[in-house]
C-alpha cells in the first residue's frame, strides 16, 4: 500500500497542471500514466497553441509539455509510468497494475481523475483494411515515431483535430487528397481550414466516405454527398485514390473511472457525452475526487491546464493545504483565464454546457 | 432528381475553407487601399472570434489591437503599421502576411509564414499561389527568416509581377511539384 496526500490519474497536460498545483500548497502528489512517457497528447502537438500571453499562445505543446515536466521535476512529484489504474475503490483506494504484471495499491487523500478522452470511430466498408486509422494515430505516428502512415491521406472530418492533423500530414511530407465533412460547414477554426486549403487540399462539405477498397490494404475510397437529411445523393460517388483514411470524428471521455468510483454522470453531447458532474473545482459528487480535462467534458489542452489547476487546488484544500479564502483567491484567477478561453461564438456553446455540468455537480454535491 | 447544391455553393471560411473577400474585408484586419499602395503593411486574415491575441503585443508599433475580450478580431492601423513583419510568425493560425504592392517599378514583395520543409532557399524560383492553393505566378524568393524568435515557422519573402498582387497569399510546397515531375 502506497499512501500519498493526491494521486492524479493521467499525466496529460490535466493531470500535469493538477499535480504542479497540488505540490505547490505543500502535498505530497502521486501522478499515474499508463504510457511510458509522461505527456499525454502534448508532445504531439507541434503547431503553436492560440489564447493569451497567459494561457502560453504562441508556445507549441511540445514546448508546453516540456515546461510543465521540467516544474513537475523541480516539485519532485513522483511520477509511476506504465501504471494503469483499474479501479477507484471505497476510501479513495485505486488499484494499480504496474508494467503489466504487478498489482498495486495507492491510497490517497483526494483524487483527480484526468483521464482523457478516445477517438470515436466510424465504421463503413472496408474499414477494417490496413491503412484505415484514426487521426490520433497518425499524429502519433508522424510526430512521435516519424513514420508517415501514408502518401496520399483521406481526411475523414473537419474539425479542428481533423485539419490539424491534415497540416502536420503534410509537413512529414504527405499528401491530402481531401478533408471530407458530413455537416453542410466545416468544423474547425478558419485559420486552420485557410492553412490546409492555401497548401491545395479540397473540402468536401456534406459529404461522407462510402467504403474503402483494396486488396489487402487501401489502395482507394469512395466518397458520396449527403443530403440535408443525411441521406446519400445518388450518382455522385467519387473515387479518390488514397492508401491511407483517417477518422476524425471527435472523442469521447475516458470516464469509466469516474463511474468506478461512483461519481454521478450527465450525459452532454457537446461536450462529448457522458461526464461526471462537478462543483467549480472540479469536485465530483464523491468528495475528494476531482476531475479535469476531457474526463470533464471534451476541449483543448488550453482549457485542459486551467481545469487541472482548479483539481490540483480544489484537492489541496479539501486536505487543509489550502483555507476556503486561499482556495477562492487561486480559483478565481484560473477562472477568469477558462472564461477568457470559453468566449467568443465557438466558446460559447462549450461554456453554456459547462454550466449545466456546474449546476448538475452543485446539485449532486 | 434535382440536387440542392446551395449549401456548398455558400461563400465564407466556414464553407469553403477559405475566408471570402467579404469577410477579409469586414474583419479589420486590411489597411485601407490608399495605405497599401504607400508602402509594405500588414494583411490579417483573422475572420473568426477565436481566442487569441499574440499578434497585438508583438507589434512594436502598437498598429494591431485585440482588446481585452481576447475573442475579439485583430484590428489594423495601418497609420501605425509600418510592415516590419514581426507579427507574421507570432501569429499561431499563420493569418498574417506583408505585401509591398510597389516594391519596385515592375515587382511587388511578400513576406509569408511557412512551416514545411524544405525551406526555399534565397534566389530560387518558386510558384506563388493563391488561398485555394492554385498557382498565381512564379516568384523569386528574396529572403528567408528562420530567426530564434520565429520559433520554427520560416517567413519567406519573395518577390513577384506587381500584375499579379491581389491574389498571391504563399507559396506551393516546392516537394508535391516534384513529385508530380517524377509521374
Amino acid at each position: 500500500m502506497t499512501a500519498v496526500d493526491i494521486a492524479v490519474v493521467g499525466a496529460g497536460p490535466a493531470g500535469l497542471s493538477a499535480a504542479i498545483e497540488g505540490a505547490r500548497s505543500g502535498a505530497s502528489v502521486l501522478l499515474l500514466d499508463e504510457n511510458d512517457k509522461p505527456g499525454g497528447q502534448l508532445f504531439k502537438q507541434i503547431h503553436k497553441f492560440f489564447g493569451s500571453r497567459e494561457h502560453r499562445a504562441g508556445t507549441r505543446g511540445i514546448d508546453i509539455g516540456t515546461q510543465l515536466l521540467s516544474e513537475a521535476r523541480e516539485l519532485s512529484i513522483d511520477i509511476w509510468l506504465n501504471a494503469e489504474v483499474c479501479g477507484v475503490y471505497d476510501n479513495n483506494e485505486l488499484a494499480v497494475v504496474v508494467n503489466h504484471s504487478t498489482s498495486k495499491t495507492v491510497r490517497a487523500g483526494a483524487i483527480v481523475l484526468a483521464t482523457g478522452a478516445t477517438e470515436n470511430a466510424v465504421s463503413f466498408p472496408g474499414w477494417t483494411l490496413p491503412g484505415v486509422m484514426s487521426a490520433g494515430a497518425a499524429q502519433t505516428m508522424v510526430n512521435i515515431h516519424r513514420v508517415l502512415p501514408g502518401h496520399r491521406v483521406l481526411m475523414i472530418g473537419s474539425g479542428n483535430v481533423g485539419v490539424i492533423v491534415s497540416y502536420q500530414l503534410l509537413q512529414a511530407g504527405a499528401d491530402v487528397a481531401a478533408i471530407v465533412e458530413a455537416a453542410p460547414s466545416l468544423g474547425g477554426y478558419g485559420v486552420h481550414t485557410a492553412k490546409v486549403r492555401r497548401a491545395g487540399v479540397p473540402f468536401y462539405t456534406s459529404h461522407t466516405v462510402l467504403k474503402a477498397e483494396g486488396a489487402d490494404r487501401v489502395e482507394s475510397a469512395v466518397i458520396v454527398e449527403l443530403d440535408k437529411d443525411w441521406n446519400h445523393v445518388p450518382e455522385t460517388e467519387k473515387t479518390l485514390a488514397v492508401d491511407t483514411i483517417c477518422i476524425a470524428a471527435g472523442l469521447t471521455p475516458l470516464v469509466e473511472l469516474g463511474r468506478s468510483a461512483g461519481c454521478h454522470v450527465v450525459f452532454e453531447p457537446t461536450l462529448g457525452g457522458w461526464i461526471p458532474a462537478h462543483d467549480s473545482y472540479m469536485e465530483t459528487s464523491v468528495p475528494a475526487v476531482f476531475v479535469a480535462g476531457d474526463i470533464a467534458g471534451v476541449e483543448e489542452a488550453s482549457t485542459a491546464m486551467e481545469e487541472g489547476r482548479l483539481a490540483g487546488i480544489g484537492a489541496a484544500a479539501v486536505l487543509g493545504y489550502y483555507g476556503a479564502d486561499e482556495r477562492n483567491a487561486l480559483s478565481q484567477v484560473v477562472w477568469n483565464r477558462l472564461d477568457a478561453l470559453r468566449s467568443g461564438p465557438y466558446g460559447r456553446k462549450r461554456r453554456e454546457a459547462k454550466e449545466v455540468l456546474l449546476r448538475a455537480g452543485e446539485n449532486a454535491t | 432528381m434535382t440536387i440542392d447544391r446551395t449549401q456548398n455553393e455558400r461563400e465564407g471560411v466556414a464553407y469553403t475553407g477559405t475566408p471570402s473577400e467579404q469577410e477579409l474585408h469586414d474583419s479589420g484586419g486590411y489597411a485601407t487601399q490608399e495605405r497599401q499602395e504607400r508602402g509594405p503593411v500588414a494583411f490579417i486574415e483573422c475572420v473568426e472570434c477565436i481566442p487569441c491575441n499574440p499578434c497585438e503585443s508583438a507589434c512594436p508599433y502598437h498598429a494591431i489591437t485585440v482588446g481585452p475580450d481576447i475573442t475579439a478580431l485583430p484590428q489594423l492601423d495601418g497609420e501605425k503599421c509600418i510592415g516590419c513583419g514581426l507579427c507574421i510568425a507570432v501569429c499561431p493560425g499563420l493569418a498574417i502576411y506583408v505585401k509591398s504592392k510597389h516594391h519596385s517599378e515592375t515587382h511587388t514583395t511578400i513576406s509569408f509564414p511557412y512551416e514545411y520543409v524544405p525551406l526555399p532557399s534565397k534566389g530560387d524560383t518558386v510558384n506563388l499561389t493563391d488561398r485555394n492553393g492554385d498557382v498565381v505566378c512564379q516568384g523569386r524568393v528574396l529572403n528567408v527568416f528562420t530567426s530564434r524568435r520565429n520559433d520554427r515557422t520560416a517567413v519567406v519573402q519573395a518577390e513577384f509581377d506587381k500584375r499579379y498582387c491581389s491574389e498571391v497569399v504563399s507559396m506551393k510546397l516546392p516537394r508535391s511539384d516534384e513529385r508530380e515531375r517524377g509521374r
